[in-house]
């Protein structure tokens, strides 16, 4: 990485800073539990969370997996799952 | 200042806030952010009568509601490849404070002047450098102006410092409130075709543009942060080069010259010198000529540039002195000193310049400077290098004890 004058980037670059190991607790699914309703993938602020593509069902619904490049652990998906499919457990690094 | 015989024909008789607002519009400027505060008003108001006037084509003058807007303002405009000026003042810089962070850190080469005015509380709208000197550790770049004309012809040099392309940072013009920003001087208005000759026009590597978006300040983690920052230094020290050139350079355009980082006046074999900046100088330099006309040899050092700090400058220039005094319009609270002497000291520790240097702290709030008080200090600094003692290393020159 080369640093410009005024951090000037193009947009979408922050996508290169993996902001992952800011995380202490990391969410761990028991897809046995999932639904597929996505409430996950809409309530994640750093858009960590997306559907799993190879995972589509008769009716193309998904499962979802985390992102843990970006995902910093803050437990919002855990705490709105319907079905406590995701479980913040603490990383050991 | 140098003036040829050419510029004495041209000579106007105009306020000081004019002849800046004048050179303003020479600069071809395109956006100009405007928030009255005295004793800076003038400035913005002279320029907006010359926008309702058409006198600055291609310009967008917005009248802003604080002047934390009006630095904003310029912050987006200049993000966006636009030359861009304010003027500013005390507490409307102080307002501007955080955002003057962001202006240097994201290398964006806006010109404000700052008609320098005592800061509140309490309430003085009369002239000190506190304002802009407490905006040291901003990145912006700071030249003090002596006189009118130096403070309109500075504006030039600042664009053209400022949008060097190894410089790339915002400047302050720094001005005495009322003292130079109010009286009348005959001074030569810029001349627009040497203007023109002088700043070719903004064009910088990066700018906002939809067809090509870019961000600007984005983040930066401890990985990294450390070299913005280390960056803007390494730019500070070659605008050391660049202010000197603009200096030489504008002078011979128009046949001003108002000098370097430094300028010493009577200095080559001053055994006393005393240092300051901006329109006290002037005063300084009468009375060292009643001096030097009795043979003493009293020499005078012109600081223009105080951020970058041209340490080694000051360190050359003072290296024949034998006692040195420092005059401040500002103070530390809780160091007692000027802010400039402070400063001059650092400059020669480590250095082989062993001078003794006594700070005096003088005209805060507007008080008078009188050729009186300088000569008591060029008396005192006169027993230092006599005695090669200091018994007082700082004081405020002048205490009326009966009110305390």
């Amino acid at each position: 990485m080369k640093i410009t004058y005024g951090a000037v980037c193009a947009p979408g670059t922050a996508m290169e800073n993996k902001t992952g190991g800011w995380r202490t607790f990391m969410p761990v699914f028991d897809y046995s539990k999932c639904i597929r309703c996505g409430i996950c993938e809409t309530v994640c602020p750093d858009m960590s969370i997306k559907e799993d593509k190879s995972t589509a069902n008769e009716k193309g619904k998904c499962l979802y997996k985390a992102n843990y490049d970006y995902c910093k652990g803050c437990g919002i998906c855990a705490n709105e799952c319907p079905k406590d499919v995701i479980t913040m457990t603490l990383e050991e690094k | 200042m140098t003036v040829n015989a050419k510029d004495k024909a041209k000579m106007v008789v105009v306020e000081g806030s004019f002849a800046t607002a004048h050179a303003v519009k020479t600069a071809r400027p395109q956006v100009i952010s405007a928030y009255p505060i005295t004793p800076q008003t003038h400035i913005v108001e002279d320029l907006s009568q010359m926008i309702a006037d058409a006198e600055i084509p291609n310009c967008e003058y917005i009248n802003v509601e604080a002047e934390f807007s009006a630095i904003s303002a310029l912050i987006g405009a200049s993000a966006a490849g636009a030359r861009t000026y304010s003027a500013t003042t005390s507490q409307g810089l102080y307002l501007m404070h955080e955002a003057l962070f962001n202006a240097a850190g994201m290398r964006l080469p806006i010109v404000m002047t700052v008609v320098n005015r005592a800061v509140s509380a309490p309430i003085n709208i009369w002239n000190d450098q506190q304002d802009s000197i407490s905006q040291r550790d901003a990145g912006w770049i700071q030249i003090y102006a002596e006189d009118t004309q130096e403070a309109a012809d500075l504006v030039l040099q600042a664009y053209k410092i400022a949008e060097d392309k190894e410089i790339m940072l915002p400047v302050m013009v720094c001005m005495d409130g009322f003292l130079l920003s109010h009286v009348y001087d005959p001074v030569v208005l810029m001349d627009q075709a040497e203007a023109d000759r002088y700043l070719p026009p903004f064009k910088p590597e990066n700018y906002l543009d939809p067809k090509n978006p870019k961000s600007f300040g984005t983040f930066a983690d401890p990985a990294s942060y450390t070299e913005f920052r280390y960056d803007i230094e390494r730019a500070m020290k070659k605008a050391l080069v660049k202010i000197e050139e603009a200096s030489k350079e504008f002078g011979d355009i128009t046949g001003r010259y108002h000098g370097g980082l430094v300028e010493g006046y009577c200095l080559d074999d001053a055994e006393v010198v005393i240092v300051s900046m901006g329109s006290v100088l002037g005063s300084i330099k009468e009375v060292v000529d009643e001096y030097r006309a009795r043979g003493e040899k009293i020499g005078v050092l012109k600081v223009r540039s105080f951020r970058p700090f041209p340490g080694e400058a000051v360190a050359k220039a003072l290296s024949g002195a034998k006692a040195v005094a420092v005059v401040d319009k500002s103070i530390s609270l809780g160091r007692y000193e000027g802010i400039l002497f402070t400063e001059i000291k650092a400059s020669l520790y480590n250095t082989d310049v062993k001078v003794p240097i006594t700070g005096y702290i003088v005209g805060l709030g507007g008080r008078d400077i009188r050729a009186e008080h300088i000569k008591e200090i060029i008396e005192e600094t006169k027993a230092v290098r006599d005695s090669g003692k200091i018994t007082v290393e700082s004081r405020i020159n002048e205490i009326r004890e009966e009110l305390l």
